[in-house]
């Protein structure tokens, strides 16, 4: 599952950082917009079948991939 | 009397600090009593306009029954949500501001119609509830917290635009005495901050948007378009640091709404500094959810198309939502245009992706935005169209 999150996270920061560094945070890196966002969300739920709604979560709780691994794990 | 805008409206709001701050300290619950003054004052501000009264018990009365019927109706379908539906009563829950706008614009027909202070950002407040009972993360919606989170008198005409879930969380919360004893202080000084900021640096500067009214040279547009700028900064930004603190005396962690708007490096930034909690809303509400059902339906060919599309509708309604007339359209336009030509830009150049951090791009970059931004103002203010 981390690794199918990664692939994700790869494709849509374009940048393979993210599998280096997991507690890198990628608002501040520039590495993840409002648009990157989105994809990420639609990517999710594509993925893992995982609805997560825009104003659900918070900028704060999806900022590194650690974090994002961990909230799909527990909505799975 | 008109909120923050009177010395009758500070001094009954500093009376019922002084039961707020009583029930804070001994760690009582806020939320009853918040309410009752929130409705007191609401009530007394504008009593003077038995109509703008009337259409805002009704825009009350129509929008509870809404959110509490769509609650029950979403909650039955469970995993099988109708789309129709939600559309229909989010439709429904937004037409009282719709009616509002054409009518300030048409008069004859519709003259006055749902107007009263303040509905623009009520509206806000609904429609984001709508929308996330249809996401189904609101389960459930009381009465009290309903009214508390609507009609909070701080926020109740200009926001800052709070949201429910986070509202209702804070609205329960029982402060322990420190806690509170911070949040008291805390809210005091952002009212002075803001009562610097609004009734003495904004009528300082206004003195310069008077000095170039009506400019003719380029000169002259210059003087008038940052003039123009720097006071709705120190006006709203003023405005809001009141109504925030007002806020945290009452409990209530309200947003922030302004973060240095004037020194962002590009319009992407300006926007995560400028009416933050207005810019959030279109954010989550409008350009994710337009994103994501473009993305899902594979509307465009390509993901830069599709955000520009985004974009440009986002700022579009958000000027719109300001009023509908040329100088607001307009003014969304820009910058949608603005913020679809700086994603395409930073997406394709290299000659961004190799400089971006570097001092001296980011100073003209910083110095190319402030510009756009003030011209974006200068639109705003209708003074060139």
């Amino acid at each position: 599952m981390e690794e199918k999150v990664l692939d994700l996270l790869e494709e849509i920061c374009e940048d393979d950082v993210v599998r280096e560094d997991l507690d890198i945070n990628l608002f501040e890196e520039d590495l993840m917009d409002s648009l990157a966002f989105t994809e990420l969300l639609v990517g999710i739920e594509e993925n893992f079948g995982i609805v997560i709604s825009p104003s659900e979560v918070e900028r704060s709780d999806v900022e590194t991939p650690n974090k994002i691994i961990a909230l799909i794990k527990a909505r799975s | 009397m008109s909120f923050f805008g009177s010395i009758q409206f500070f001094l009954l709001m500093i009376l019922l600090f002084i039961p707020a701050a009583v029930l804070g300290l001994r760690g009582k619950s806020l939320r009853g009593y918040r309410t009752a003054a929130s409705v007191l004052m609401i009530g007394l501000v504008m009593w003077p306009n038995k109509e703008q009264l009337l259409y805002l018990i009704a825009f009350y009365v129509l929008e509870f029954v809404l959110v509490k019927a769509y609650l029950k109706l979403r909650l039955a379908q469970a995993d099988h949500r109708s789309a129709a539906i939600y559309r229909i009563f989010l439709f429904i829950s937004i037409l009282p501001l719709i009616l509002c706008k054409i009518s300030e614009v048409s008069g004859g027909f519709a003259l006055g119609l749902f107007q009263f202070l303040g509905i623009s950002y009520l509206t806000f407040r609904v429609a984001q509830m709508i929308i996330e009972i249809y996401d189904g993360i609101i389960k459930e919606v009381r009465w009290l917290d309903f009214t508390d989170f609507l009609l909070l008198f701080t926020t109740f005409s200009s926001g800052p635009i709070d949201r429910s879930r986070r509202y209702i969380k804070d609205g329960e919360t029982r402060y322990t005495r420190d806690a509170y004893l911070e949040l008291l202080g805390d809210g005091l000084l952002k009212i002075l901050i803001g009562v610097i900021y609004k009734f003495i640096l904004a009528t300082l500067v206004h003195k310069g948007v008077a000095f170039f009214e009506d400019p003719q040279s380029f000169l002259e547009f210059a003087g008038y378009s940052y003039c123009y700028g720097i006071y709705m900064f120190f006006d709203f930004a003023g405005y809001s640091a009141m109504a925030i603190g007002a806020s945290y005396i009452l409990g209530i962690k309200v947003p922030e709404n302004f973060n240095k708007p004037f020194i962002s490096i590009d319009m992407k930034d300006f926007w995560n500094r400028w009416h933050m909690t207005l810019s959030f809303w279109f954010r989550d509400f409008i350009f994710s959810r337009f994103m994501m059902l473009a993305i899902k339906g594979k509307w465009f060919a390509s993901r830069l198309t599709g955000a520009s599309v985004g974009f440009i509708i986002n700022m579009f309604v958000m000027g719109a939502w300001h009023g509908l007339a040329v100088n607001y359209i307009l003014y969304g336009l820009y910058h949608g245009v603005l913020l679809a030509l700086t994603e395409i830009y930073q997406k394709k150049s290299g000659f961004y992706k190799k400089n971006k951090k570097k001092t001296w791009y980011k100073t003209i970059s910083w110095f190319v935005t402030l510009n756009m931004v003030m011209f974006g103002f200068l639109l705003f203010s209708g003074e060139l169209i």
